[in-house]
């Protein structure tokens, strides 16, 4: 079973306490956006077969959203970060670097 | 290919049935074929199926990264139906039931089609609301499905606990023509007769590239683990990793790849003979041909590409099952697996041409797909030969969700596919 820590507050559990959110770090299209730009924010996802950085949400405990870091094929979770952050921190990256080198996830690697 | 008939088991049985052939041939791959379709689960055998029966073109091979039915078409819990809302879906899946009536005896293998009836409970007022216009839309697209109400569910189906005391059974959408059918032996009948009509069928062949050499960029041939192989057209009908594999080609697809587990419990006498889906608490249930019962449930919340699932999402199945039917409270589970299925936005399948000329893909049928493989296989081969999506497959194309034209089926027909 997937075990996740809340980096808001810290508390370690198994994903029952928390809710799934899709994927993380998607650019917002505002009014004016053309179609493509809008399929694409609204429908195309990365979907990759290894790394992977999605939200979620601590639902049945302090209710906020993070970030979570993790493997879509052996489910290894990277590492959790702040919802607050438009990129992954290098922290993390470094993290997923050393044990899953040559990684690249849109822009970032 | 030697017929499969009652004389020939005859024969064989006076010959220790040594004189059996393989059901199908397994080739290195030739240099050049006219289509090569990725991927050997039922679809898209199925496609090459067609391609070779409807069109005549049979200079195609298979091609397979494991080995043939061993994705979602094994893994499923093999319900066929096809009481849909939206007249597009409705009308692919009306299609594929229908084929399914005859495939034993078109494709001369035993598919095990059982139309034993589908019961889709209504548990909520909505859900009442929702098949009673789904009944009606069906009978204006000329599928038989009728809303029955709780007396006649009961007599249906006695095992089924109808005054539950979280969700009673107000009602259900009846489809008696739906049923199940031997999910492996669809997908090697049509691998026998794809086989028969010359097709090569390439098992443990991994695709690693796609070439786009042809005018204007169109595909030209592939890199495989068993070497290069060219093509004049290209059919990518891989479920969940249709991203991996279009990414090959350079474009994306509006698919996200979600775990969804099924299970069996150990086999006890029959006692129910309809396939019951209760999409409000979210589990359905039939009883197979050995006496398991087989049992699905929802997909996981996010993606993954395990092939085993959650196991919270067992434990809900479990409990909304154990709530509908209460004999089977102490049954042991034998087995579970996971599948891992191609989720579109508006949950509805794609069958389109794509950005690259010359490729084509078939995926997104979700939770779904089982069901669809005779009518997927029909529409696709049609699209692959013609080169232009023809009636079945027009509202399915990938553009759709630029251009805002939803087959909103998720909305439409509630989670379960």
């Amino acid at each position: 079973m997937l075990t996740l820590t809340c980096p808001c507050c810290g508390t370690t559990a198994e994903e029952t306490e928390f809710a799934p959110g899709g994927e993380a770090h998607l650019k917002r299209v505002g009014p004016g956006s053309d179609d493509a730009a809008f399929e694409e924010y609204m429908f195309l996802r990365e979907n990759p077969k290894g790394v992977h950085f999605e939200r979620w949400r601590h639902a049945y405990g302090c209710g906020k959203w993070f970030h979570a870091a993790r493997c879509t094929v052996t489910m290894d979770v990277f590492g959790t970060y702040s919802a607050q952050v438009t990129e992954p921190p290098q922290e993390i990256r470094d993290r997923i670097s050393a044990r899953r080198p040559g990684w690249s996830w849109r822009e970032f690697a | 290919m030697t017929r499969y008939s009652v004389f020939a088991i005859a024969r064989e049985a006076l010959r220790h049935h040594e004189g059996w052939e393989r059901a199908w041939r397994s080739p290195a791959p030739k240099a050049r074929y006219d289509v090569v379709v990725v991927g050997a689960g039922g679809h898209g055998l199925a496609t090459a199926y067609y391609l070779g029966r409807n069109f005549g073109i049979t200079n195609v091979a298979v091609i397979e990264k494991g080995w043939l039915g061993g994705g979602n078409t094994g893994r499923n819990t093999t319900i066929i139906r096809s009481n849909y809302l939206q007249d597009p879906s409705a009308a692919i899946y009306e299609k594929s039931r229908s084929l399914y009536e005859t495939m034993s005896q078109d494709l001369n293998y035993n598919v095990m089609f059982s139309p034993r009836g589908v019961m889709m409970l209504a548990q909520t007022e909505h859900e009442v609301r929702g098949y009673k216009r789904t009944a009606h839309a069906n009978a204006l697209q000329g599928v038989e499905t009728q809303f029955i109400g709780p007396e006649r569910v009961k007599e249906l189906c006695p095992i089924i606990h109808i005054e539950g005391p979280r969700y009673p059974v107000l009602g259900a959408l009846w489809q008696p023509r739906g049923g199940t059918a031997r999910h492996d032996a669809v997908a090697w009948g049509y691998a026998r007769a794809c086989s028969a009509m010359g097709m090569d069928i390439i098992q443990q062949c991994e695709v690693t590239a796609i070439h786009r050499n042809g005018e204007g960029g169109a595909v030209s041939g592939i890199s495989t683990t068993k070497g290069e192989i060219a093509c004049g057209k290209l059919a990518i009908v891989v479920a969940g990793h249709t991203g991996q594999v279009c990414g090959l080609a350079g474009f994306r697809m509006p698919i996200e790849a979600l775990p969804l587990q099924a299970l069996v419990s150990e086999p006890i006498k029959p006692c129910m003979d309809v396939v019951v889906m209760a999409n409000t608490v979210h589990g359905y249930m039939s009883q197979s041909d050995k006496g398991e019962m087989v049992i699905g449930g929802g997909t996981d919340g996010y993606n993954a590409f395990t092939q085993r699932g959650s196991f919270h999402h067992i434990e809900e199945t479990g409990r909304a099952l154990v709530e509908t039917f209460p004999m089977i409270s102490r049954l042991k589970m034998l087995r579970q697996w996971g599948g891992i299925v191609d989720m579109t936005g508006d949950r509805s399948p794609i069958l389109s041409k794509t950005p690259v000329p010359n490729v084509f893909v078939n995926c997104g049928w979700g939770t779904g797909g089982f069901k669809a493989i005779p009518g997927s296989g029909w529409a696709m081969a049609e699209l692959v030969a013609k080169g232009e999506p023809g009636p079945l497959t027009a509202a399915f194309g990938m553009d759709r969700f630029r251009e805002g034209r939803f087959i909103d089926e998720s909305v439409a027909a509630g989670v379960a596919h």
